[in-house]
């Protein structure tokens, strides 16, 4: 029993690795643009895209994981700014509704690009998987990219990302621009710029989503779709806005999903949302949320 | 004899004026018309693409050379594809489109066994011919009765019951088996056709696991990491796409494949594509006889011509869904042809289609196969052992088994979960000989 519990902790700690790492850049942008972004799916398909046709280039095994984080930053840099600048910016004033249709036709023309230039037949390049080789636990292997690497990642991405808010003038001037948008406008930052940054951000946080994950899973049309709903469910668990929140739930969410498919296979697909709602009727706000005056 | 009346003459002279109005159109003989127009559904977008676009594929290339060689019976043949990835609704929308606002004369309908389930009523409404060229349910010919609808292919009954008894046959000592199916329909109703039927052959094999990952689901490693806690002899799996190909990498990269033999009657269409990460002796189907190198077909003609054709054009080799969408295009022009000659020259009626196809015999890509009287097609299965050979960068089958319909398709009349109960070793025992795989 407790070889299952320490084999079904480490399969929960791999996913929500993965799923951290695309909620985090949801909840982000939510934060401080105000926006919920239905076409973080698509960043993320782009980025586990772009990641696959990168190591396929690249050759070498050894130059396949410099092929990931190359996806993810070109993925970010390129389609961010162009997101941000083109779209959304266009749309801050707008109503929420107005908001979450124009990222969501966004999210439905950009999964038409990626059939467009990828085609429909499933990808796979798991030149990564294969570099770093198999880790035996109890007598069970697994792959040491999904067991170190992908964990150890979105470790570094958690501390990274409250360091860079709590600790830099730049992070420092985003979390203002979150708290209260006129004020920060009031005392002379630039909330144009600070949306620019943080939405650049978010755009290359799920793409390394996408790239980490391109290794391990087919690409297939709509693989945007799967990982943008679950995303919201770590999103609205934990709050909206919330990062450590957000690895909390993500933890909460991937144990769970194992510790079903050890014990009670049938709840495997509906755990997460099970999750959700118990969480949601106990506190509307999310695990982390707070619950926040409205303003008439 | 009987005198003309004036009252008769009158009521016969009525009857004949009205008659045009009165009756159905489709129900008339008819004009040679200046096109056969088709309507098909496939999925062009979503994950199931993986199937439907080489449909779509496969329809466009023989359409071209169909109208090449004249047509069927002189006239040329169009298509207009529909995706039936959005949903039931919208589906039938557009095929309700495509019959009173395009006329097609004759609808091709669909992958997903939803989609037939809700076409085939609309086919009846709309007195439109359907030819189901897919969809694997075994429901829609067992619950329901259909005038203006046909399959093209087998079901899931003969599509699992084949690779059970391949897999009794070279491995009766098995004793354990888990599955990990697509939490969906397909995975539910293939998964309850092999458990029923095992418990009849072999009522000892014990059930390890029932896995059901979600639809679509990109992550198998917990289910990976379970089963190679409980090693089952045997891993049953139906899926297909892009989660079996990353179900098989998974299993592959985590060394599963040593512990347990898997048995996946889908894995013909993902070969090409998961390469020799899957290993050798795995048992592989391909939902009924299909395969580009067939080992009693591939030397003809029709196959090679069709295999180089349609990797000159798309780059990669056909796979099943190809082939059904062959088999209704092979169907339908035999259709005609049959029909046309037995209406002495003259173009058939809808009905009279629909009859001629019915019963009708006709030859296709890998051979030749039946539609049985109550709509529902009969073709052989080929299962398979994967093998490495070094003329392909992907497994081939080896130790090939053509199984009979008559052997693994229930009769007309039953239920194939009925049917499955009655099958045992004797059924096992009557498995034809396997063909070896040559080059």
């Amino acid at each position: 029993m407790g070889l299952l519990l320490l084999l079904a902790a480490l399969d929960g700690l791999a996913y929500a690795a993965q799923l951290f790492m695309v909620a985090v850049g949801l909840t982000l942008v939510f934060g401080v643009l105000k926006i919920l972004n239905v076409a973080h799916g698509s960043l993320f398909a782009i980025g586990a895209y772009l990641a696959s046709t990168l190591v396929g280039l690249a050759g070498a095994p050894e130059l396949s994981l410099l092929a990931l984080a190359l996806a993810a930053l070109a993925t970010g840099a390129v389609m961010g700014p162009l997101i941000e600048r083109g779209l959304l910016a266009r749309i801050y004033e707008k109503e929420h509704v107005l908001q979450l249709l124009v990222t969501f036709a966004l999210f439905m023309i950009l999964e038409d690009v990626q059939k467009l230039v990828w085609g429909v037949q499933p990808l796979f390049e798991d030149a990564p998987v294969r570099l770093l080789g198999q880790v035996e636990v109890g007598g069970i292997f697994y792959t040491a990219y999904q067991l170190l690497l992908l964990p150890g990642v979105a470790a570094v991405v958690l501390v990274a990302l409250t360091w860079f808010l709590r600790r830099t003038l730049l992070g420092r001037t985003i979390v203002a621009v979150t708290h209260d948008r006129e004020a920060a406008t009031a005392i002379g930052i630039d909330v144009r710029r600070v949306h620019l940054v943080t939405f650049t951000i978010g755009a290359g946080l799920a793409a390394l989503g996408g790239a980490l994950a391109a290794p391990t899973t087919s690409l297939v049309p709509g693989i945007g779709v799967q990982m943008i709903v679950l995303s919201f469910a770590v999103v609205a668990t934990a709050g909206l806005g919330q990062i450590e929140g957000a690895a909390v739930t993500a933890l909460l969410i991937g144990l769970a999903r194992s510790l079903a498919v050890y014990f009670a296979p049938e709840l495997e697909v509906v755990i997460p949302y099970l999750l959700m709602v118990a969480v949601l009727l106990i506190r509307p706000a999310g695990l982390f949320g707070r619950a926040e005056l409205r303003r008439v | 004899m009987t005198a003309l009346t004036r009252r008769a003459a009158l009521a016969t002279t009525a009857s004949a004026v009205a008659a045009p109005w009165i009756l159905p159109r489709s129900a008339l003989g008819q004009q040679k018309p200046a096109r056969i127009r088709l309507g098909i559904s496939t999925f062009l977008s979503g994950p199931a693409s993986v199937f439907g676009v080489p449909g779509r594929n496969a329809a466009d290339l023989l359409i071209e050379q169909l109208n090449a060689r004249g047509g069927i019976a002189g006239v040329p043949v169009e298509a207009l594809v529909i995706d039936e990835a959005p949903g039931v609704n919208f589906l039938l929308g557009e095929c309700r489109r495509l019959a009173q606002n395009e006329n097609v004369d004759v609808m091709l309908a669909s992958i997903s066994s939803g989609s037939c389930l809700a076409v085939a009523p609309l086919a009846e409404e709309l007195k439109l011919p359907n030819i189901m060229w897919d969809c694997g349910t075994q429901r829609i010919f067992e619950e329901g009765s259909w005038r203006w609808s046909v399959r093209t292919q087998a079901n899931a009954v003969p599509e699992i019951v084949a690779p059970l008894l391949y897999l009794l046959k070279i491995r009766p000592e098995v004793q354990t088996v888990a599955v990990v199916n697509q939490d969906y329909a397909w995975g539910r109703d293939s998964w309850a056709i092999w458990k029923t039927a095992m418990e009849a052959i072999k009522p000892g094999i014990k059930v390890v696991a029932e896995l059901f990952p979600k639809f679509g689901a990109t992550d198998f490693s917990t289910e990976i990491t379970r089963l190679q806690a409980l090693r089952p002899d045997v891993v049953f799996s139906t899926s297909w796409g892009g989660e079996l190909d990353t179900f098989v990498r998974q299993a592959a990269e985590r060394r599963l494949f040593e512990r347990s033999l898997f048995v996946l009657p889908l894995a013909e269409s993902s070969l090409e594509r998961v390469g020799k990460t899957l290993p050798e002796g795995v048992i592989v189907g391909a939902r009924g006889d299909h395969w580009f190198l067939h080992p009693t077909a591939k030397d003809t003609e029709r196959l090679k011509g069709f295999v180089t054709e349609y990797r000159k054009r798309y780059g990669l080799y056909p796979i099943y869904p190809t082939f059904h969408m062959a088999q209704a295009l092979f169907a339908l022009e035999a259709a005609y042809g049959k029909a046309i000659a037995a209406n002495g020259g003259a173009w058939p009626s809808r009905e009279q289609l629909m009859d001629t196809l019915r019963g009708l015999e006709f030859d296709h890509l890998t051979g030749r196969m039946k539609i049985r009287e109550d709509g529902q097609g009969l073709e052989p299965m080929l299962i398979g052992l994967s093998k490495h050979v070094p003329e392909f960068p992907f497994p081939v089958l080896d130790q090939m088994v053509l199984f009979p319909p008559e052997l693994v398709m229930n009769p007309m009349g039953t239920k194939g979960l009925e049917w499955v109960k009655t099958l045992s070793m004797e059924t096992v025992a009557k498995a034809p000989a396997p063909i070896p795989y040559k080059a």
